[in-house]
């Protein structure tokens, strides 16, 4: 076993590509504004497929976060954060808090978007505490 | 739209359960083949009299066509045969669909039957991988959620919107475990408190093992027929009485609200379908998977108001001696959790007390139960409604 790492469809490709460069970006409708994280072949609001990429601010809040003691497998050591992330610009996703004390953790905590390699192929966009609200040694 | 045309047509004649618990002398295959046979025999019949299987898959033993192998182990060709899939909501949507089926001619009797054996024929590893699979492959699994954490999401958000608190949460723990304590089959029987699960191991902040329902093997079976072929049978017939789905996402990092489940949708349709309200139900059967998504159903199902239910849990009214008995074989988190066939036993349960042969644990005056199961991350919701008459 190794960590679970994402084989992105043609339609997710762009997704990936934005997380090696850095980015992280987010579907636009161009029918009806609305903002999509997964990425999809259509719009989950209006079912358009009129959908452009755009670069997301990389901010957000903390919807809900555990602390995991007890790791899905080997390939993960515990402790960690899993945590839903609320994104300044609607959408909501999944994703690790890194290099945060537990302690130091609630719901509606600002957070920034990092970058971390799954695999040599694979970034994945984790998160950080803001600057602002991070302790000394993070 | 509500899912209510098949209720009051339908009975439940006969039921069945393996061995539970700690089951390593049969396979998932050989415990669902022997609970079909069991609950076809509970019903007074064999099995020239049932026309219709339905089953589901299980994790320790997968099987490409499963209902069908079920049947040829048996040797019989039922008119009706097929495998069902919605994860821990199977059990009751499995019913409505035998129920649905036996309305358009599919079938006269169907037994639906599953099994499965996650502690004895899986490694730890291997249940904890396959059951946190139901993540998304792509925007889930590869940060390491497991299923503990993906229900402590849930939890930290009732916590923080509610003020609901950790010792609220272990009280519905502590009720299944005193339940359990009558029942000389449940896997877990010592009784604990809210502090014995306050302090027991970490799992998934703010969940501890004793939040977390069994790994277990175990199956169970019951024989669906109309409610006007039901008479001639050994035991009291078990009416359906209302029947209702919630669907509200595959994934929880794609759920609108944390907090609030479509459990309300599967309440709603189930209670409209019966003409009865939480107020009616003698005993409450519910999907304690994990002690959070105990009280969010205890909540959405109408037995106390949005947020107040780890008030009404730590009340102890469904503690035995309380007005409201809840899961009274001792639920998932005691009796046993074998995966996707959970919810089967507090359906067994259900019937048991219903018949009036539950022994020592028996209720006085069980007249009507509500069954709920869930799929999913609280994502796809089967409320099911059962009455007997007098």
């Amino acid at each position: 076993m190794a960590k679970p790492v994402p084989q992105p469809t043609p339609t997710e490709q762009p997704f990936y590509d934005a997380c090696a460069r850095g980015e992280l970006a987010l579907q636009l409708c161009q029918d009806c504004g609305h903002r999509l994280f997964y990425p999809r072949t259509h719009c989950d609001q209006c079912h358009s497929h009129d959908l452009i990429w755009q670069t997301a601010s990389g901010a957000g809040r903390i919807a809900s976060y555990t602390v995991v003691r007890r790791g899905v497998s080997v390939d993960f050591e515990a402790p960690y954060v899993i945590a839903l992330i609320d994104l300044d610009e609607g959408p909501r996703m999944m994703s690790q808090i890194i290099d945060a004390d537990p302690e130091s953790l609630a719901v509606g905590l600002s957070v920034t978007v990092d970058f971390a390699a799954w695999s040599e192929e694979i970034t994945l966009p984790v998160f950080r505490l803001h600057p602002a609200l991070a302790g000394d040694d993070s | 739209m509500t899912n209510t045309g098949l209720g009051g047509g339908f009975a439940l004649i006969g039921m069945a359960e393996s061995d539970v618990g700690i089951v390593p002398e049969k396979s998932p295959r050989e415990l669902c083949v022997q609970v079909t046979l069991d609950a076809i025999h509970d019903a007074g019949l064999t099995l020239k009299d049932v026309d219709g299987l339905i089953t589901c898959n299980a994790f320790a033993e997968p099987i490409m066509y499963h209902a069908e192998a079920v049947a040829e182990y048996l040797g019989w060709q039922p008119r009706h045969c097929v495998t069902v899939n919605t994860g821990g909501g199977t059990t009751f949507m499995a019913i409505n669909m035998a129920a649905a089926a036996i309305a358009a001619g599919m079938a006269d009797t169907i037994v639906v039957s599953m099994a499965d054996s996650l502690r004895s024929f899986m490694t730890r590893e291997q249940a904890m991988i396959v059951q946190s699979s139901s993540g998304h492959p792509h925007y889930e699994q590869p940060y390491g959620p497991t299923v503990p954490a993906y229900y402590a999401l849930i939890a930290r958000a009732h916590m923080d919107r509610y003020g609901t608190t950790e010792a609220q949460f272990a009280a519905g723990a502590v009720s299944c475990r005193a339940w359990a304590a009558q029942h000389p089959k449940a896997q877990k029987r010592d009784p604990i408190s809210i502090d014995d699960v306050l302090n027991s191991r970490a799992i998934a902040d703010p969940l501890k093992v004793l939040d977390c329902s069994l790994v277990s093997d175990g199956g169970a079976a019951v024989v669906i027929t109309r409610k006007d072929r039901a008479k001639d049978g050994p035991h009291r017939p078990i009416t359906m009485l209302g029947y209702g789905e919630g669907h509200a996402y595959e994934h929880i990092s794609q759920a609108k609200d944390l907090t609030t489940s479509a459990a309300v949708q599967s309440g709603r349709a189930a209670y409209a379908a019966s003409g009865l309200t939480p107020d009616d139900m003698d005993l409450l059967q519910l999907y304690d998977c994990f002690t959070p998504a105990l009280l969010i159903q205890i909540e959405d199902l109408g037995f106390c108001e949005k947020g107040e239910g780890g008030d009404w849990l730590a009340s102890g009214v469904t503690l035995p001696g309380g007005s409201k008995p809840l899961n009274t074989h001792g639920g998932m988190l005691s009796y046993c959790h074998p995966g996707n066939p959970g919810a089967m036993f507090g359906l067994t349960e259900a019937i048991t007390q219903m018949r009036g042969d539950a022994g020592e644990r028996q209720l006085p005056d069980i007249k009507t139960t509500l069954c709920h199961a869930q799929g999913g991350i609280m994502s796809s919701h089967a409320s099911l409604i059962l009455g007997v008459e007098d």
